[in-house]
């Protein structure tokens, strides 16, 4: 099979610098776009829980910010495979930017669930599988982003660090596994996050529109970064002297 | 490369790194001293109410072995990478994963092994059980060549950088949970009467799992970074 030649293309640093440039305002405005929609499905429409009250709201951004913490973990072990089997250029850039923001939506995920589980448990952290594993998941990224940071910034980093990402990606299924097993043996299950079968219609719509709202944000951002990391790469090639001199 | 030439290559290989150890006594009297010190320095802090120490006994000292196994991991390939050797194990015919699983049970040996012959004594330190102690053994003799695994896939990412160290505790930790989950619940169950053959398995299941894919990401870590 045969690719088609403007996706081929597409592996050219200046080539993707531009189509990234046409896309981001796209992306950023269907994120902001969605995410007004979302936030007032969210908080106005949506009637409150008939156990958390308002509380739950939380729901809104803390799911969609869980989810793309671990989207974005193994897409970048998806790019880091990349990496080392074609030694693509564009996939280590988009690996290394996608760092930062997978590492803060981790965060985002453990502050709003801690700011959750005050009022609703009585505290702000315990030592739950979820919670747990979502830490191990940070420290994952943080480990990823120290050891970019500390080795000098050329492909052979990038390759190590694609190495480290399929590690990972092969170690967290059974880091959740060991997590939740453990929990399960120290303390018996009292919590159950959303006991209700199944969430009802009113709050799931706004909570599917925040999570294209937060892709969106991160495919724009991404890009954004990305953008910014090949014209460090390329300084000296010759689309990026062209773009700077007109 | 025919079979006997690998093999030959191998033992080679171990022959030299047992010599090298052999000639510097510290290289693993280190760790070994520093889970000791760090094992005894620990009811200093917490004091030596015995119900206590017995209850925490299992993690404190499998905490001080891992960080012990993982601070030995920095040195794995920095002399060889220093003096040209690894450029050597590079280019080898020889299969580079096959090298690598060959150091890292010399280094295991070397720092691991005694870790996991002291263990019983300092068990029964804490006042736990021989039982007891015999059990963490045995966690200690499954679980630190998985450590050492792990390490050297930490240790291979950032072998051009010079303080290392930390960095690779700190890419490697987060990867010894599940191992550190389920070698202290098995000295807990011990403790405890409960059978331990289960959480022994798993760990056992978890080092093959790594001795057969740990060297190949090790080999492909020193490819990207050391080549």
């Amino acid at each position: 099979m045969r690719m088609p030649d403007w996706f081929t293309n597409l592996g050219a640093p200046g080539t993707f610098y531009k189509f990234a440039g046409r896309l981001i305002p796209w992306l950023a405005g269907l994120a902001a776009l969605s995410f007004v929609i979302g936030a007032y499905g969210g908080l106005v429409l949506a009637p409150p829980d008939y156990q958390q009250g308002d509380g739950y709201r939380i729901i809104f951004i803390h799911v969609p910010a869980a989810w793309m913490s671990m989207f974005i973990y193994v897409l970048m072990a998806f790019w880091g495979a990349l990496v080392l089997i074609w030694r693509a250029k564009i996939a280590a850039a988009l690996m290394v930017s996608a760092a930062t923001l997978g590492a803060s939506f981790t965060a985002i995920t453990l502050a709003t669930g801690s700011l959750w589980g005050k009022p609703m448990w009585g505290t702000w952290w315990a030592w739950d599988a979820r919670l747990t594993s979502e830490l191990v998941l940070l420290f994952l990224y943080i480990g990823f982003i120290a050891m970019q940071q500390a080795l000098p910034a050329r492909p052979q980093s990038r390759r190590a660090g694609a190495v480290l990402l399929l590690v990972g990606v092969v170690n967290i299924p059974i880091i959740h596994y060991s997590v939740q097993w453990w929990n399960t043996l120290h303390q018996p299950a009292t919590i159950t996050k959303f006991g209700a079968p199944s969430i009802a219609f009113e709050m799931l719509w706004p909570l599917l529109v925040m999570a294209i709202s937060f892709m969106a944000f991160f495919a724009a951002a991404c890009l954004w970064r990305t953008r910014a990391e090949l014209l460090l790469n390329e300084v000296h090639s010759r689309w990026t002297y062209q773009l700077t001199n007109g | 490369m025919s079979a006997p030439a690998i093999g030959g290559a191998v033992a080679g290989l171990v022959r030299r790194d047992l010599r090298l150890a052999a000639q510097h006594p510290f290289q693993w009297l280190m760790p070994l001293g520093f889970f000791i010190l760090a094992a005894m320095i620990l009811p200093l802090g917490v004091g030596t109410d015995q119900n206590l120490l017995q209850s925490f006994a299992p993690g404190a000292l499998w905490l001080c072995a891992l960080l012990a196994a993982l601070l030995a991991q920095e040195g794995m390939f920095r002399t060889d990478y220093e003096d040209g050797t690894l450029d050597l194990l590079l280019i080898s015919p020889c299969p580079l994963p096959l090298l690598i699983a060959s150091r890292v049970f010399v280094q295991w040996l070397v720092t691991g092994l005694p870790a996991v012959v002291i263990a019983p004594l300092l068990a029964h330190s804490y006042g736990l059980s021989w039982t007891s102690g015999w059990i963490l053994a045995i966690t200690l003799l499954l679980g630190t060549p998985l450590i050492s695994l792990l390490g050297a896939v930490g240790a291979s990412l950032v072998v051009g950088l010079n303080r290392g160290g930390m960095l690779i505790t700190l890419l490697v930790l987060p990867l010894c949970v599940p191992v550190l989950i389920f070698a202290t619940a098995a000295v807990r169950a011990t403790a405890g009467g409960l059978p331990v053959s289960g959480h022994l398995l798993l760990l056992a299941a978890m080092l093959v799992l790594a001795a057969t894919l740990a060297p190949l990401a090790c080999a492909a870590g020193l490819r990207a970074s050391g080549g």
